[in-house]
């Protein structure tokens, strides 16, 4: 079951990409040997508050990117801004060489980035199936007139379906085709979300939270679904709280602190870095108290 | 009590012309509501510019009748469309329905308005713009039909009514199990991660607003010509809410709930008023709780208790699917 996935080649090698980046600074903003996504002082502010503002960050392609970030660093935020799902107040992205900025967001998924939700959106009162033959792009049987005459798509839902059901295979979740989609349990819809997701064919996977509200027992099924992502010649950038996670899986690790990048680095070293451990844990940790400072 | 007339009576309700208008227009909100999650509280304009697309065009400007059935199906739901979505279809659903119940009030008083006489007809309405449909009528005008239920030209409204609704139900059924259909129900659920998956969903919306209007148009233009006039007062309010309880009563987002809601709900309403008049006329019903011409309000009550009991013992409508229903709580 890769027919229908981006084959690797010398580009998307994941080996070669994951290589390329020991030679990376560690340092927050740094350039990447192969950029696929880059952000370029993009800001947002909500009135007086400002949630993201960021300088500039690329993503390596190929690889697996954790941002990671103590609550209200403004990942999802970010997250929205590259996906187009919000509207920066200012600032450039670049997706594969194209600026993205005026592209609606429904235009993302067909420029080859897909992005799940912290809050998964499994279509409730659909069929898993046909929440899977949803994800496929250029179906033509979408267009209104045309669906109305069923033997000009019906081949191509053929094609879609063996698709889907090829994929759900894959996530084993192809005994629940025809269940409707909210009666699944939370796993398996962050399972189904991300399923979904690949029926774009997306060159980049955006998962928000994937590990949120999942039963412990799918949780490695999950991350090896993530790293199979990769290692086909995706990329993935990810949200997430686990830690466990992030030293598990990602090849990288960008962390945010109240709106910025404050620090970049491979898994096993971020953890020892100070800007991160003053972000978690506050910067005046390891100094005596001061009982009698002012307020 | 007279067991003929009841029967007949219902029957006529079940299946006859009032079943077939409110049908259309409820398949019509089934697309908007049922299947794509808008909510449109004003159906009424659209049944009305059907009603005046095809009026007007013959009455007021002299045209054929086959345009002005092109205009009322396709040029004025489109309009409507566009001017009630384009503002509102990327706001949240509750937009829309505040437009929409303004947008059918502001069209009938228009329509009323004196200042307009000369092309509506103001409050008299316009009439003698569908002779070209009765002219192709196979039926005696003077004689009675199937089962002596309609007399000839009500025979040929109720049997054009119901070619026009089986090709609707039809075309609807198509729409629905398409791709498209897909993607109107994923609008329906999660509008973002439709989008997330490529789909323009603002387009989406437009286009089911479109569908829908025109087929609430069909049940507008065909209640002009079975009444052979297009009044204002026949595009009130209370129109959008019959069309919108016989779409809950059948069951919205099934393809024929709102045909049997439709029927369900004509017989109902056709069967109470003649039990009601028959048991006032006989004495049987004293004056003291009900005078003949309260039978018109009292069974919109018993209707209105039904809707309740409804609610309470089967939600979901008659076709509806309580599990199906029942994935919203989780």
């Amino acid at each position: 079951m890769t027919a229908d996935l981006p084959a690797n080649d010398a580009v998307n090698d994941p080996e070669a990409a994951r290589a390329a980046m020991r030679d990376v600074a560690q340092e927050p903003g740094v350039a990447k040997p192969d950029p696929i996504l880059v952000a370029d002082g993009v800001a947002r502010r909500f009135g007086g508050l400002t949630a993201v503002d960021v300088e500039h960050v690329e993503v390596q392609r190929g690889i697996i990117t954790a941002l990671i970030g103590p609550n209200g660093a403004g990942k999802t935020t970010l997250f929205n801004l590259l996906t187009n799902f919000d509207t920066p107040d200012a600032g450039t992205r670049t997706f594969d060489g194209n600026v993205i900025d005026k592209v609606p967001a429904h235009k993302i998924a067909n420029h080859g980035m897909v992005r799940t939700f912290q809050l998964t959106k499994a279509l409730s009162k659909m069929s898993v199936l046909d929440n899977m033959m949803l994800g496929a792009t250029n179906q033509r049987g979408e267009k209104m007139w045309r669906s109305m005459v069923p033997f000009s798509w019906k081949q191509q839902e053929a094609e879609i379906e063996l698709e889907a059901e090829a994929l759900l295979d894959r996530f084993n979740m192809l005994h629940m085709r025809d269940e409707f989609a909210g009666t699944l349990s939370g796993g398996q819809r962050k399972l189904l979300e991300m399923a979904r997701a690949l029926m774009v064919k997306p060159k980049m996977v955006m998962l928000d939270e994937p590990m949120a509200g999942v039963n412990p027992a799918l949780t490695q099924s999950l991350l090896q679904h993530v790293v199979g992502l990769r290692d086909e010649g995706m990329t993935v950038l990810f949200v997430e709280h686990d830690m466990d996670m992030v030293q598990e899986i990602s090849d990288w690790v960008i962390v945010m602190a109240e709106g910025a990048i404050i620090a970049e680095g491979p898994p096993g070293a971020i953890g020892s870095n100070q800007a991160v451990v003053d972000a978690y844990l506050g910067s005046h940790h390891g100094e005596p108290l001061d009982l009698d400072a002012d307020i | 009590m007279d067991i003929g007339a009841i029967f007949e009576n219902t029957m006529r309700g079940f299946i006859g012309e009032q079943f077939i208008f409110f049908a259309l227009a409820a398949i019509g909100l089934n697309i908007h509501f049922g299947f794509t999650g808008l909510l449109n509280f004003g159906q009424a304009v659209f049944m009305a510019a059907g009603a005046y697309g095809l009026s007007m065009m013959v009455v007021t400007w002299g045209l054929n009748f086959w345009v002005g059935v092109f205009v009322g199906l396709v040029i004025f739901p489109f309009i409507l469309a566009v001017i009630l979505g384009a503002p509102t279809l990327r706001l949240r659903a509750d937009y829309l329905a505040i437009v929409t119940i303004a947008a059918a009030e502001i069209f009938r008083i228009m329509v009323r308005s004196p200042t307009f006489d000369r092309w509506t007809g103001s409050s008299d309405g316009l009439g003698g713009f569908a002779t070209d449909f009765y002219d192709l009528s196979p039926f005696d005008p003077s004689e009675r039909y199937f089962f002596d239920l309609f007399i000839g030209n009500q025979m040929w409204v109720v049997l054009i009514g119901w070619i026009v609704l089986a090709m609707a139900a039809f075309a609807c059924w198509l729409l629905i199990r398409s791709p498209w259909g897909r993607v109107v129900k994923a609008i329906r659920e999660d509008e973002d991660a439709a989008r997330s998956l490529g789909k323009n969903a603002y387009w989406y919306k437009m286009q089911a607003l479109y569908i829908g209007g025109v087929f609430g148009a069909m049940g507008g233009m065909l209640r002009a010509i079975g009444t052979q006039s297009a009044q204002p007062d026949n595009f009130i309010t209370d129109v959008t809410f019959f069309v919108w309880v016989a779409l809950i009563l059948g069951g919205a987002g099934k393809v024929l709930g709102p045909v049997i809601g439709a029927a369900v709900l004509y017989a109902i309403l056709n069967f109470s008023d003649i039990v009601l008049r028959q048991g006032v006329e006989s004495n049987n019903i004293p004056d003291s709780i009900m005078s003949g011409t309260q039978v018109g309000q009292v069974r919109f009550m018993l209707v209105g208790l039904g809707l309740v009991l409804l609610a309470t013992f089967r939600p979901q409508g008659i076709l509806g699917n309580k599990e199906e229903m029942a994935l919203d709580d989780r």
